[in-house]
């Protein structure tokens, strides 16, 4: 099958049934994508495909033939994605693990609600974790690269 | 010129380290550049294990202590750099791998900044004192009329200026001065100190390039998944592999050696799958068919334990601390008042579950771990597999998060084992069900309280038994009583003025392996003794605020010693860290300021309130709380004060306030249980940790501008989070929550 990562071609031979997560991280390499739960129950895995947030450690690679992947990787070409640069601004990590799945998470919000309220974005962010605790600094990175402070 | 002093250079390292490449620690690097990090080249300025100046005046700044999301290496950086006037925008910070020379490398206990700080300032202003000794040399001046300044040496007198990369080869000539000699800025000159710098690893991070523990690969590395015993010390019975064995890139299935009490930092034992990649591994570990033997922990059931532990509450402890005669004045008095509290329990649950890398050749270990304890893995690994610790190599990469789980070295010691046994380097992947059915856990406390009021509503008499399965059991089998290393955390260390006061301990035995988490023993001490608190001020019809104060008493320094008590405070002096009652109420004043809690009334908000002092550090924390119809609360805000003595980001201490409380929150709603010894919960599923929608949607901090010596920072937040809640959601509700978990929906 073939696959678009961050804009390349991928030829995929191997078992069609193996997540998404573990082809990015132990095939290609691409750690940017984490593991925390395998289980689609904490965001830390999330990437693009075809546009949409998924979770990848639930996502067979025969789910992805033929279609386009985005990874924190290639989310910008210099991390200067409105959400990453928001992200530094606030200051935002602290351990930093949970950090890919929560831009890529956001960065799909913003795709397609360019002015989310509190609700919009609790309901968008329900799904990822961070057991630092980052939350309100999530939130308000997300605001201001909503407002397009974050440049 | 420089030429011959380098043989001196050398030798000062030897001296110091054993080798020069100690020096420069590993970078935080994608592991294929980690392997082989090289030594110093070139004419570089080392005159100790923490700072580097390269030939080109760079600043090589190596950070001994773990990276879990505190900001470690940017506070050690910023500490070093001030006192060498370094141009922040010339530092790089390394990290140290697990070395004895370093001193004390364990991550844990708040204590990075206040047990380094002031040697961390002497590195980096022996370095500044060599810099200027090499300019004044140059210029023919006396080095006292040179300054350092912003990597500078600066003669005023004859307005000369050179760049530290100009001194380099010179000062690393130069002997390296005493440490006498040696003076450290003055506080009001502090560059960096103080200041919130935004962290080193900031666009590693978003940029998805950190990395952690989960993501180091090695050429030809097999990766394993173990499942481990269900029920503390069982073994397997029989193992049926065949299925295991049938799935592709499944390369070996290994039985691990068994675990038995004490659990130490001992790997569990069970049943590896080795792989090709982690995908094969994890169908390989589902396929196992595994019998498991039984023991006396077979038996253990949550419910049945939680029970045992309230019923010896309930009884007479044994006194660890005693003040007037509390049980007579209790059998006298016409007003008391009881409550028992229960808290079960927890996993650490760092986002990054645990995972290491071992690399075992014949006369060489390498690791790659997520470790907060380096040294200790370097010893539980070298005692694995019967070597010395000076041929085992730990290079410490980023944590996932930490909060106690990775103080214990045996996912390192798995993965040693793994590699020596099938000769390749194997990563050893802790699944999340893994991390929360074999943790060493946040232990389960079931505490008995008892207060008598005299007319006035002032509590004249108060007893307090605490009881739970110790951290010391992990440690040593026969330990069935909690150890005075838990009851400093928040118990002993009671800081009521109370005439009569009866402290009390009982005993409780372990099913699980029991381990630290953030806070460890205060978080349920505060629950309890905050919570009761406001039980009491409820009971005699007065303010929380007021009542707490009351309770606290004048501005003092305690001593526990009165009372026949034994304290460790954190195994620091108590004369350079009081228990200042003064801080603490400190800290309630500004948070109710903060807080507008008089007005609380009239503005028709719901709030609760807690203090508590945790690793020499004060705290105080309001939580306002919504209810709904239907019973679901939020809490909107949280306000904190903090009083941690000296810091040295500010930025970070404010980001470790909102963390600690939020984290404070999941210890509130979090609840493991078991049946039939084996832990029932498995993953995010059911073992709920705070999300953003429960999350606090604004958290205020403000931070006690202090002179005192630094405090911890890392834990203090969370104990006062779960009482200040509890209080709050009695505020709007009238329920007092005296059992953990606090359900998302009040009845
Ligand atoms: S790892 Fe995919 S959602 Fe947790
Ligand atoms: S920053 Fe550590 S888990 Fe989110």
């Amino acid at each position: 099958m073939k696959i678009t990562i961050n804009g390349q071609t991928e030829e995929y031979q191997g078992d069609p049934q193996m997540p998404l997560l573990w082809y990015l991280r132990d095939e290609l390499h691409m750690t940017g994508t984490k593991y925390g739960c395998g289980m689609a129950l904490c965001g830390a895995c999330t990437v693009h495909v075809d546009g949409q947030p998924v979770r990848s450690c639930r996502l067979p690679m025969a789910g992805v033939d033929g279609k386009s992947v985005t990874t924190i990787e290639g989310l910008s070409s210099h991390n200067d994605h409105p959400l990453q640069v928001a992200w530094a601004q606030h200051n935002v990590p602290q351990c930093g693990y949970c950090q890919s799945g929560q831009i890529m998470q956001a960065a799909a919000l913003l795709e397609k609600n360019q002015a989310p309220t509190d609700s919009d974005i609790d309901s968008a962010m329900a799904g990822n974790i961070c057991r630092c605790g980052t939350y309100p600094r999530i939130r308000a990175a997300i605001k201001s690269a909503a407002r397009g402070d974050a440049k | 010129m420089s030429n011959q002093f380098q043989p001196q250079r050398r030798q000062f390292l030897k001296q110091v380290s054993g080798t020069a490449g100690l020096t420069l620690g590993v970078a935080m690097l994608p592991a294929s550049r980690v392997v082989g990090a090289s030594d110093v080249v070139g004419e570089a300025l080392s005159p100790n294990l923490f700072v580097t100046l390269e030939p080109n005046g760079d600043v090589n700044i190596t950070c001994h202590r773990s990276e879990m999301g505190q900001q470690i290496r940017t506070a050690v950086a910023q500490i070093i750099a001030d006192e060498l006037e370094a141009d922040w925008q010339r530092v790089t910070v390394l990290q140290a791998k697990g070395d004895p020379a370093y001193g004390d490398q364990n991550t844990d206990g708040s204590r990075s900044v206040r047990r380094n700080m002031e040697r961390l300032r002497q590195a980096g202003a022996t370095a500044a004192l060599m810099l200027r000794r090499a300019a004044a040399e140059g210029w023919q001046v006396s080095a006292d009329e040179c300054v350092c300044d912003n990597h500078k040496v600066i003669h005023s007198a004859s307005g000369r200026s050179v760049d530290y990369s100009e001194l380099v080869a010179v000062a690393a000539g130069l002997p390296v001065p005493d440490s006498d000699q040696v003076s450290l800025k003055p506080r009001n000159q502090w560059r960096y100190i103080g200041k919130a710098i935004a962290s080193v690893d900031l666009t590693s991070v978003v940029s998805g390039n950190a990395v952690y523990g989960q993501d180091v690969q090695l050429d030809g590395m097999l990766v394993a998944v173990i499942q481990r015993p269900p029920v503390l010390y069982t073994r397997p019975k029989s193992i049926d592999d065949k299925a295991a064995r049938k799935i592709p890139g499944v390369v070996d299935i290994i039985e691990m050696p068994g675990a038995s009490a004490p659990a130490l930092f001992a790997p569990l034992g069970g049943v590896a799958v080795v792989a090709k990649n982690t995908w094969s591994a994890l169908q390989g570990v589902q396929a196992l068919k595994i019998t498991w033997s039984t023991n006396e922990h077979s038996t253990y059931h949550s419910e049945s334990e939680k029970q045992r532990l309230i019923d010896t509450a309930q009884q007479a402890g044994e006194t660890v601390r005693q003040r007037g005669d509390a049980q007579a004045v209790l059998a006298a008095s016409e007003h008391t008042h009881s409550a028992t509290y229960y808290a079960p329990l927890l996993a650490q649950a760092p986002m990054e579950p645990p995972a290491a890398t071992a690399w075992v050749e014949d006369n060489r270990v390498q690791i790659w771990a997520c470790t907060q304890t380096p040294q200790a893995t370097r010893k539980f690994v070298s005692e694995a597999l019967g070597l010395s610790p000076e041929v085992v190599e730990v290079n410490v990469t980023l944590l996932g998060g930490g909060f106690g789980r990775k103080s214990k070295p045996d996912f390192s010691v798995e993965a040693a084992l793994l590699s020596k046994q099938t000769g390749t380097p194997v990563k050893v992947v802790w699944r999340r069900e893994d991390d929360i059915q074999n943790g060493y856990y946040h232990t389960v406390s079931a505490q008995y309280l008892q207060a008598a009021l005299d007319s006035d509503g002032t509590t004249v008499a108060w007893r307090h038994n605490t009881v739970f399965p110790s951290i010391s059991s992990t440690f040593s089998p026969d330990a069935v009583s909690p150890s005075s290393g838990e009851l400093d955390l928040g118990f002993i260390d009671n800081p009521f003025s109370i005439d009569n006061m009866l402290l009390e301990k009982g005993q409780a035995k372990p099913h699980v392996r029991i381990g630290w988490l953030r806070s460890v023993a205060n978080v349920y001490h505060a629950f309890a003794i905050q919570s009761f608190a406001d039980e009491l001020a409820h009971k005699a019809k007065q303010d929380s605020k007021a009542y707490l104060l009351k309770l606290i008493g004048p501005a003092r320094m305690i001593d526990l010693t009165e009372d026949g008590a034994e304290y460790g405070n954190y195994g620091d002096p108590i004369d350079k860290y009081p228990i200042d009652t003064g801080r603490l109420r400190n800290v309630i004043e500004r948070v109710c300021k903060l807080a507008n809690w008089d007005q609380r009334g009239q503005q028709g908000r719901y709030l609760g309130l807690a203090a508590h002092r945790s690793f020499l550090t004060y705290v105080a924390t309001v939580v306002e709380v919504t209810v709904n119809d239907s019973g679901e609360w939020r809490i909107p805000n949280v306000y904190m004060s903090i009083d941690a003595g000296t810091v040295v980001n500010e930025g970070n201490v404010k980001a470790q306030c909102e963390g600690g409380a939020i984290y404070g929150l999941s210890c509130a709603i979090g609840e493991l249980s078991a049946a039939k010894g084996a832990i029932t919960q498995s993953n995010f599923h059911n073992y709920q940790v705070a999300r953003m929608q429960h999350s606090p949607a604004n958290i205020e901090v403000d931070i006690v501008d202090s002179v005192a010596p630094p405090g911890g920072v890392g834990e203090p937040p969370t104990p006062p989070f779960t009482p200040a809640l509890a209080n709050a959601l009695f505020a709007a509700t009238g329920k007092r929550i005296r059992e953990l978990p606090i359900p998302l929906t009040i009845r």
